[in-house]
């Protein structure tokens, strides 16, 4: 894994574990590698990872099973969903809303891009 | 008499086995430094009342200019140099006092090191038994991780294969304070990403660990706790959580007022800030190092 240089380290592991998630890799009630597992193949400190998890506990992603280790929670995709959605709200869209008020941009004009690239890139 | 002396020597070793229970049970502070004054000649201080704590469960990485003091440091806490004057308790122990007991649960990795003209097997045969609780086994699979040449003499290896093989030795004796200083140096790239998950490996709960680096970028997501020596004393020590809580590093086109440091970067510059709105950055820490070190006062006041 390629960390980038914006992000802390713990949150950039918790979108990693987001996307093994959501294609299906980690499937709900499985169980994900250990703390310890997850820090060696990443080389980063176990404690790094103790928060990814933390985090992910919180939000319902994955549970703790005491004594046996942490699980994909069963509705860990619509945990990882909102999740995102937060994460989208908070931190990208300002950033095109702000580029949207500055080139005025009209609300018309993206609703009919947003279709186009809906149609061409999901076939919905 | 003679069973009365013996009586004595023995509550002294149940004493001691307590110590380290107690020690390798808790966390707690493995190591407690207070009012430490060292010097290599009077004239010259080194560190002048350095006080700090270290507990289990951490990797420490110990960052300073060349002359700061950190091999001093690590030298200190392996019982290899002693204190003017302060104390320095090491797991219940004064490592001055190199007590075999204290002695099996340091690994201490310098930077320059002697080994003998021998084969590894011998070299384990003369120096394994000293560690009570070395993992042979263990050990065996590091010098495979490392891909060392077994059946070669110690003296005829690079410097890197050597520091491999110290680096295995130590982590095998199970000692509960690792200390390695600038353990990277003369790593291969393909060694320092397996040097990165052996160390993550080996970071457990009852442990403490504790690297002196120049190569921040080569460990700097294993370290979780800073601390940066300066002036004679420790300028700043502080979790990479703490630190990151406290302050953002971002990039940035301008520089203005509530930027603490800027370095010119192709993009504009690389700065270090106040975290005003929660922001979650990632710890630039070369950045911090140089910030620390031309804007000592502006941190004083954020981390006290």
């Amino acid at each position: 894994m390629e960390f980038r240089d914006n992000k802390a380290i713990y949150l950039q592991i918790a979108e990693y574990v987001c996307e093994h998630i959501l294609l299906g890799k980690w499937k709900a009630d499985e169980k994900v590698p250990s703390v310890r597992e997850l820090a060696v193949e990443l080389e980063v400190n176990p404690n790094t990872i103790m928060r990814t998890y933390e985090l992910l506990q919180n939000k319902n992603i994955i549970n703790n099973k005491r004594g046996i280790g942490f699980f994909v929670a069963e509705n860990a995709i619509e945990g990882v969903k909102s999740y995102k959605k937060v994460q989208f709200m908070d931190d990208e869209l300002p950033v095109v809303f702000r580029n949207i008020y500055l080139l005025n941009i009209g609300f018309d004009e993206l609703k009919t891009k947003y279709e186009t690239f809906v149609k061409e890139n999901f076939n919905a | 008499m003679a069973s009365e002396k013996k009586l004595v020597k023995n509550l002294e070793v149940i004493k001691i086995q307590h110590t380290l229970v107690y020690y390798l049970t808790n966390t707690v502070d493995m190591i407690k430094i207070n009012n430490l004054n060292f010097g290599y000649s009077k004239h010259k201080p080194l560190f002048k009342n350095m006080s700090m704590q270290l507990s289990n469960g951490h990797i420490y990485g110990l960052l300073g200019k060349n002359g700061a003091g950190k091999s001093s440091l690590l030298k200190n806490m392996a019982g290899l140099v002693y204190a003017q004057s302060g104390t320095l308790d090491v797991m219940g122990f004064n490592p001055a006092k190199r007590q075999p007991a204290l002695l099996e649960q340091i690994c201490f990795i310098p930077e320059e090191f002697y080994l003998p003209s021998v084969k590894i097997s011998a070299y384990i045969k003369a120096n394994a038994p000293f560690y009570k609780n070395f993992n042979h086994q263990y050990f065996g699979n590091l010098l495979k991780e490392f891909d060392i040449p077994v059946s070669q003499k110690l003296i005829n290896m690079s410097y890197g294969q050597k520091k491999k093989v110290i680096i295995a030795f130590g982590l095998a004796t199970q000692a509960k304070l690792i200390i390695m200083d600038e353990p990277t140096n003369g790593l291969d790239i393909p060694s320092k990403a397996q040097f990165r998950k052996i160390m993550a490996s080996a970071m457990t709960d009852d442990r403490c660990i504790i690297i002196s680096t120049h190569q921040v970028r080569d460990l700097d997501n294993l370290i979780d706790t800073v601390i940066m020596l300066d002036e004679n004393d420790v300028a700043l020590k502080a979790s990479v959580q703490e630190i990151t809580e406290k302050l953002t590093f971002k990039k940035v086109k301008e520089v203005d007022d509530s930027i603490i440091y800027a370095e010119p970067s192709l993009s504009g510059y690389n700065a270090v800030m106040p975290n005003y709105h929660q922001e979650e950055s990632k710890l630039d820490m070369e950045l911090l190092f140089n910030a620390i070190l031309a804007e000592k006062i502006k941190f004083k006041p954020l981390f006290n």
